[in-house]
């Protein structure tokens, strides 16, 4: 920004003083508001938000609207500030470690999240192999292709498979008619729907970071490697995988953690029978209208997810750097 | 290099895209049948999609959804430009980390922890729920992927075209306007679309962030999924993939264009 103030001093010594200070004080205070704008915003919309999630779990449920004791308002001056930071309480956290049913939910969206995060890797990497290794003039076809699913609604993309897994639904009309079982199968509202579910919602975000690092490959090292007599699987783990590490991390994270607190696909495709802490979550908010203690816990998830996340920002971070 | 595409590579791709698209190309068809079952053929019809357009409750939330998805993604394409540059081009300022952190976090933030703070921040601050509210909170959603799209493509962006700008005597702003806004229009571009079609989309946040009077497409189809399936369903979600597949292609055409007039452009000025 400094080169304006640079050449307008050189051009003409007379107005250069005038012209260099207003351009660089008009290109500080742009550079602030660029800054400044987005800043505030998500300090306002994202990060604030987050605190009253937590000052609204320390409360207790009224039947009021909104449905919490107030806390923490300053209109009591110091002293009822002060009053109201001794009515502050654990109750809510107390009891998610009481009832089995939060804890099993958690147990249970991780122990998920996980299974289909491996699942769709191992799904997802044959694809992205595949786009890699396709001649380069179909590339950016094969690459709009796997973009364009993203496009259409996930709610539809769930819903689709309803009509799919359900009992009469198209996969046991058609494994039926070729004999393949004489009993439909029970696929929907079972945990097996789920996985089905993640799989192919997410799919897109696996196979996109991991298409690129594949992309980046030098594959003379695979030719090299069977030259020396390495067989394709040892050359495949040793050069390969490892070279595709970046990508694995970026997709296996962009997977589990919004994963973990899925409500729509548990609650279309799992049915009542299975546990989810998005479900939970929806639930006591929705149907049992308890604030706080929803609020307790989307901070334990937060809590749980907040390893995973700075992973993520850590990787994005690395990505930028290597772009540059 | 010759790379050599293997029956593998081919079979593994031709399966994944199968995967990908059989289940939405299902849904289609089926939006056409005569019969109220949805899995069972019964005639081709396009029934559903009249019945579809006198159901005044889901026109309603037709309205209101493109109302939000048009009005937020245009906001959080400016407000995510800006965040764009500010990670691009200002490499130290005090709260660079939380900064990126802010705008990172969202893209992966399980939605009903979103959607519940903010909730909760309209509750705190009187903001009653309803229209205004579910697009405050599409926009802090949706501009974090225009930052993120748009930050991809100023990476890669010569600087030195802005150098040459302001050595010619252009201000900081003009020159923003002039050079950095042009070249970096097509990501501008697909940002508002991924924007767009991302408040189309949401169910989750919408819901919590809703109130009376606002209901959107996905909360709509969301209480009549519940209810059952039903051929009028696909013939909705047929109509909204309709849209967005021909948005997408129409962008990606027009992109394609302007690239190819650009690299003639570069040609001709090489020329010249």
């Amino acid at each position: 920004m400094s080169n304006a103030a640079v050449t307008a001093a050189s051009a003409s010594p007379a107005t250069s003083a005038g012209k260099s200070i207003l351009a660089r004080l008009g290109a500080a205070f742009v550079g602030r508001l660029v800054i400044i704008i987005p800043y505030v915003w998500l300090l306002f919309f994202f990060l604030i938000p987050f605190i009253i999630v937590f000052k609204i779990s320390l409360s207790q449920t009224a039947i009021a609207m909104p449905p919490y004791t107030p806390v923490l308002d300053f209109s009591g001056g110091i002293s009822g500030f002060f009053g109201q930071l001794r009515q502050l309480s654990i109750d809510n956290y107390v009891w998610l470690t009481q009832d089995a049913l939060y804890f099993n939910a958690y147990v249970t969206s991780l122990i998920i999240a996980a299974i289909s995060t491996v699942l769709t890797l191992l799904v997802g990497y044959p694809i992205a192999y595949g786009m890699a290794r396709a001649p380069a003039t179909i590339r950016p076809t094969l690459l709009m292709l796997v973009i364009l699913p993203f496009w259409t609604s996930f709610l539809i993309r769930v819903y689709a498979w309803i009509g799919i897994l359900k009992p009469e639904g198209l996969l046991n009309q058609l494994l039926l008619a070729t004999g393949i079982i004489s009993q439909p199968l029970i696929i929907l509202n079972t945990y097996t729907a789920i996985f089905i579910g993640i799989v192919y919602s997410y799919l897109p975000f696996m196979v996109l970071p991991l298409y690129s690092s594949l992309e980046k490959m030098d594959y003379s090292l695979i030719e090299a490697a069977k030259d020396l007599g390495c067989p394709p699987t040892s050359a495949f783990w040793k050069i390969t995988f490892p070279l595709s590490l970046p990508g694995v991390i970026a997709g296996c994270l962009l997977v589990f953690i919004p994963a973990v607190g899925e409500f729509v696909i548990p609650d279309l495709l799992g049915g009542s029978q299975t546990l989810m802490i998005g479900k939970t979550l929806w639930n006591e908010f929705f149907a049992n209208r308890d604030w706080p203690v929803s609020s307790a816990v989307a901070v334990i998830l937060l809590l749980l997810l907040t390893v995973p996340i700075m992973l993520f920002q850590q990787a994005q971070a690395r990505a930028q750097e290597q772009d540059k | 290099m010759n790379t050599t595409w293997s029956r593998f590579n081919v079979t593994s791709i031709v399966l994944g895209f199968a995967f990908l698209y059989l289940p939405i190309v299902l849904l289609i068809v089926f939006s056409f049948n005569e019969s109220k079952l949805v899995t069972v053929w019964g005639g081709f019809s396009t029934k559903w999609y009249v019945s579809l357009f006198h159901n005044q409750g889901l026109m309603d939330a037709t309205w209101v959804t493109a109302r939000v998805g048009v009005i937020s993604a245009t906001v959080a394409t400016v407000l995510g430009t800006l965040a764009a540059l500010t990670l691009t081009r200002y490499t130290r300022f005090r709260g660079r980390v939380l900064f990126s952190g802010m705008v990172f976090a969202p893209l992966v933030m399980p939605e009903v922890i979103t959607g519940l703070s903010l909730l909760l921040l309209f509750v705190a601050v009187g903001l009653d729920r309803g229209f205004l509210t579910v697009t405050l909170a599409h926009i802090t959603l949706t501009m974090c992927f225009v930052a993120v799209v748009v930050q991809s493509r100023l990476i890669s962006f010569d600087r030195s075209l802005e150098e040459a700008a302001m050595d010619l005597g252009a201000t900081p702003v003009k020159t923003f306007f002039q050079i950095t806004l042009p070249v970096i229009m097509p990501a501008i571009v697909s940002g508002w679309m991924l924007a767009f079609t991302l408040s189309l989309d949401d169910l989750v946040i919408a819901s919590f962030t809703s109130g009376p009077g606002a209901t959107t497409l996905p909360m709509k189809i969301y209480s009549q999924v519940r209810l059952g399936v039903t051929p009028e369903i696909n013939a909705a979600c047929t109509i909204l993939i309709a849209v967005v597949a021909v948005g997408v292609i129409i962008a990606s055409i027009a992109n394609k264009r302007r690239e190819v007039q650009r690299q003639l452009d570069e040609q001709a000025a090489q020329r010249g």
